[in-house]
């Protein structure tokens, strides 16, 4: 272990232990390794891999006592390395005096290693006869054979007591305890350990003593077992809710208590402390900024947090990158720092807690920190994002932007990083154990990276639903929270846009999804169709463009809501995060929240996508458990929105404050981008152009069994209104919607004079933008804004409809033709 | 002679069996929960004293019809690659020693899907016994 320059600070006394537990418990395998090779090599001396992992294990052990400074322990391995690179060489053969003085060796270094363990230091036992002994072994053979090669060297480095007692001849003065003649040409056992010390600290029991180790298998299966128990304690406990027997509930009680615990036990023992992925990490650093040409050093805090094996093993690889891509990328070259007032050597801090049932990582450099703008660009660059998504991002937003696939920040491809692969695989690593990871940066501070993950896969909280007949579970870690919509606020909270129904959760547009649509049930699909129409509000009589209108964008999709069967009417929105997207799953109703034993489900069912495993109630039957991510992906949940570009509406509302409001943006035939205030739109409707009929000077259409007037928002408009269009008399209706399409998009508007459908060219987005307004242009117009960075006019639809009015009177021509 | 040992039982009219080294066990009908989106032979999942295992009807994978009166369907479970899987089938029957002379081939007027899972036929007296080939009745096209 050379360390050139210092970049770990000095180890505090509690890591030190740490490594000397780790040290100890090491070197007490690498012997009993030891000697069961030694003794395997006495039957066959011919096995050149078994010197040479004794070697190594002596080689380990010389070179932790060297940094640890157990300078006695180092000076004996030393000694057998010596003589085993002899051996190792081919210098001489083994003998069954080397073997006997290894196997003393072995115990000599055992010995030193439990007074450390009991004292902290080597004690005060004397093995310097061993080491002569082994001295001499090794001299002796190579004298004995003059024509091998002379390996003096080794062997001279070893301590000028050696050297003194020249070769046979072993006996010190200071081993008066041991009065053989010691080793001699005969080979009679040596007994050069010093025996007086063991069994002075046998009260407390060694380390060890007190750990073994397990067969990761055989915890494994104890997991599964405990799993099992959990189920059936959950059926025992059902089934005392229904009968009343005094015995066997307070037993279930007690039962529950000893599973519950026993379930913690066996979690505990397949936990790790996550420090354990670090150990690599300083020198991982160190060597990193070396190649760069940087300063750096690490930072840990919480290395004993503890988390499940299996998960520790899942983020190994994603925490590595993070931190070579701070060195890399987050820190700057020494020359750098200094000019922007930091200190030449930059820090890489890990840190990892427990928060709410999870573990947190961070990774925090004090570099550069990431430019939002500059994420921004290269990714328009890169022709992962449209230039217009992008300026409407908010910085966190485009933070995020980093963990998309082939995106690379690094100015330079290194060797190490920045080919544009890594952030993205990181991400889905994260998540693949149900975890997250965000992302936290200020340009010139530094970055931070933050990992979320569970404790544990195996049990896992959950929120128990019906759908068509059938239970589910729901992960708890994707679950956001319920809302339930009592059966005469249906109508009005469950919203369509373009046929796909919508609630407004605390202003946020939020998508529906029906679980038991999704899930393919065709008779639920039917009675979703039909809980739509009531829903929305749409009479039985077949509407004109009612299939139109209720068909979403996906032809093969089937219908997107269910309202709950639960024979009120009430719905069930069960609001789930997958990625960055939340997203209402509506369901039948929702039972129950329980802990699940998660178990794996076969090829045929997995490649499904929307389940991600299955579990047993407490019923005993089995219950499949949901993938949300999955699932949202069927729904298009997350397709859907990747393709209107914002990744996340909530996270722009927090950089943006409160003066926000939500806006339908949307195109008028001319392809002038417009906007109104959401709440001015009470539905967006899409009609069969064919279902356009003419009322006297009114365009009109059938619609909830009233007669809709149609206006096209360019006749609203002042200007355009002062230069007519052209009119054709072809009798086709509509004839100035400059539409070759089947359909006509329809905002409908409920104002003091009525409904008004406006017909508007296509409708782009609803986005949620800051409401600082430019001053309006014309008449009519509240002002204008910049959203997906084109200039776009905000209507005041109640002021044109208005006006409209007051010249309808003159112009009969008013309206839409 | 060489012998083995099928373990037999009926789908519709059809009198079959497996290799009765293939089985681990015969059940009667557990509660089966329907998994959504999966092959239409996949009846569900039913829970085998904590494990959880995929039924297959052994109608819909013979592309019979399916038994609409009967008694609930009994599981002969079988151990694959992946885990175990419920063959559903109507009726359980014994385990027969069979004589491999007395094997033949399908007939090839046995057509479409079953004569893809069938080895072959058992000329038993009284009775033709078919042999399922079980490898291929677990590949279900998902």
């Amino acid at each position: 272990m050379t360390q050139k320059r210092a970049p770990t600070p000095e180890p505090a006394n509690a890591e030190l232990d740490e490594m000397v537990g780790e040290f100890l418990l090491e070197s007490h395998e690498g012997l009993d390794r030891m000697d069961h090779d030694l003794l395997a090599l006495e039957r066959d001396p011919g096995s050149p891999e078994a010197i040479a992992r004794i070697f190594r294990a002596m080689h380990t052990i010389k070179g932790t006592c060297g940094f640890l400074g157990f300078s006695k322990t180092e000076a004996v391995a030393h000694a057998a390395e010596s003589l085993l690179g002899g051996l190792r060489d081919g210098e001489f053969a083994i003998t069954p005096q080397i073997v006997t003085a290894l196997l003393s060796t072995g115990d000599a270094i055992r010995h030193l290693l439990q007074e450390i363990e009991a004292t902290g230091t080597e004690g005060s036992t004397d093995h310097r006869r061993l080491i002569e002994t082994l001295v001499g072994l090794g001299v002796r053979r190579r004298q004995a054979r003059p024509g091998a090669r002379p390996r003096g060297r080794s062997a001279a480095r070893s301590t000028a007591a050696a050297r003194r007692s020249g070769p046979g001849r072993t006996r010190t003065p200071a081993a008066g305890r041991s009065p053989t003649d010691g080793p001699s040409e005969s080979d009679e056992p040596l007994d050069v350990t010093a025996d007086d010390a063991v069994g002075t600290h046998a009260d407390t029991p060694s380390l060890v003593e007190s750990a073994i180790r397990v067969d990761v298998g055989l915890l494994d299966g104890l997991m599964t077992l405990v799993g099992e128990l959990v189920l059936a304690r959950n059926q025992i406990l059902q089934r005392t809710t229904i009968q009343q027997d005094p015995l066997l509930s307070t037993t279930a009680q007690r039962l529950d208590v000893i599973t519950t615990e026993l379930q913690e036990g066996i979690m505990k023992t397949r936990m790790q402390a996550i420090g354990t992925l670090w150990v690599k990490y300083p020198r991982v650093v160190r060597d990193l900024a070396i190649e760069c040409g940087k300063q750096a050093r690490i930072h840990t805090d919480g290395e004993d947090t503890e988390l499940d094996r299996s998960l520790l093993e899942a983020i190994r690889d994603p925490l590595t990158h993070l931190v070579r891509n701070s060195v890399d990328h987050g820190i700057e070259r020494p020359a750098a720092r200094k000019k922007a007032g930091k200190p030449e050597e930059g820090v890489v801090a890990i840190r990892a807690y427990h928060e709410g049932g999870q573990v947190v990582v961070e990774v925090t450099d004090d570099g550069g920190g990431i430019d939002p703008a500059d994420v921004k660009s290269r990714a328009v660059e890169s022709g992962l994002v449209s230039a217009e998504t992008a300026g409407q991002m908010g910085d966190r937003e485009a933070l995020n932007l980093i963990f998309l696939p082939g995106l690379s920040t690094a100015r330079e491809v290194t060797r190490l990083s920045g080919r544009g692969v890594g952030m993205d695989v990181v991400k889905t690593n994260v998540e693949r154990v149900g975890g997250n990871i965000d992302v936290q940066s200020r340009p010139g501070e530094g970055t931070t990276f933050k990992i979320k993950i569970p404790l544990t896969l195996a049990i896992i909280p959950a929120l128990l639903v019906t759908a068509a007949g059938d239970r589910y579970a729901i992960p708890q870690v994707s679950l956001l929270e319920l809302v339930r919509i009592a059966p005469e606020f249906v109508d009005q909270a469950i919203e369509s846009i373009q046929g796909a129904p919508v609630y407004r959760l605390r202003g946020q547009l939020l998508p529906l999804v029906s679980l038991a649509g999704e899930l393919g049930d065709l008779d639920t699909v039917l009675r979703g169709r039909r809980a739509i129409e009531s829903g929305l509000g749409l009479p039985d009589r077949p509407a004109p463009g009612e299939d139109s209108a209720l068909e979403p964008s996906d032809p093969t999709g089937p219908s997107r809501s269910e309202h709950g069967d639960e024979g009120d009417g009430a719905v069930n929105i069960v609001v789930l995060q997958a990625d960055d997207r939340r997203f209402g799953l509506i369901v039948d109703g929702i039972s129950d929240s329980a802990e699940i034993v998660v178990k794996p489900l076969g090829r045929d069912l997995k490649t499904i996508g929307v389940f991600a495993g299955a579990t047993i109630m407490g019923d005993g039957r089995v219950g499949l458990i949901l993938d949300v991510m999955g699932l949202a992906q069927r729904a298009h949940v997350v397709d859907q929105i990747t393709d209107h570009g914002a990744i996340d509406h909530s996270a722009a509302d927090e950089s943006t404050g409160e003066d926000t409001a939500a806006l339908l943006l949307f195109s008028d035939s001319t392809g002038g981008r417009m906007a109104l205030a959401l709440d001015l739109v009470d539905r967006l409707e899409e009609f069969p152009r064919s279902a356009v009929e003419r009322s006297g000077p009114e365009t009109v259409i059938q619609y909830r069994d009233e007669i809709l007037p149609l206006v096209n928002v360019t006749d609203l408009l002042p200007e355009y209104r002062r230069k007519p269009r052209k009119k054709r008399h072809d009798g086709r209706p509509l004839p100035d919607l400059a539409g070759e399409q089947e359909t006509i998009q329809v905002v409908v508007h409920e104002g003091e004079a009525g409904r008004v459908g406006v017909v508007v060219e296509r409708i782009i987005d609803i986005v949620e933008s800051a409401m600082d307004l430019q001053p309006a242009s014309r008449p009519g117009v509240t002002g204008t804004l910049v959203i997906h960075d084109r200039v776009t006019e905000v209507l005041d639809l109640p002021e044109l409809l208005a006006a409209r009015d007051r010249t309808s009177g003159r112009r009969q021509k008013a309206g839409v033709a | 002679m060489s012998t083995k040992q099928l373990a037999t039982f009926y789908a519709a009219d059809r009198f079959l069996g497996i290799e009765v080294t293939r089985v681990q066990e015969v059940i009667r009908y557990q509660e089966i929960t329907r998994a959504p989106l999966a092959p239409g032979e996949i009846r569900g999942l039913i829970n085998l004293r904590g494990i959880i295992v995929v039924a297959l009807d052994l109608r819909r994978r013979l592309g019979l019809e399916d038994d609409t009166e009967g008694a609930p369907p009994m599981n002969v479970v079988v151990r694959t690659d992946d885990g175990l899987v419920s063959f559903l089938v109507d009726r359980i029957g014994d385990v027969l020693e069979v004589d491999e002379e007395r094997f033949e081939e399908p007939p090839e007027t046995l057509r479409g899907t079953a004569r893809e899972l069938i080895r072959g036929a058992y000329k038993l007296d009284g009775a033709l016994l078919l042999e399922l080939d079980t490898d291929r009745a677990l590949e279900v096209a998902a």
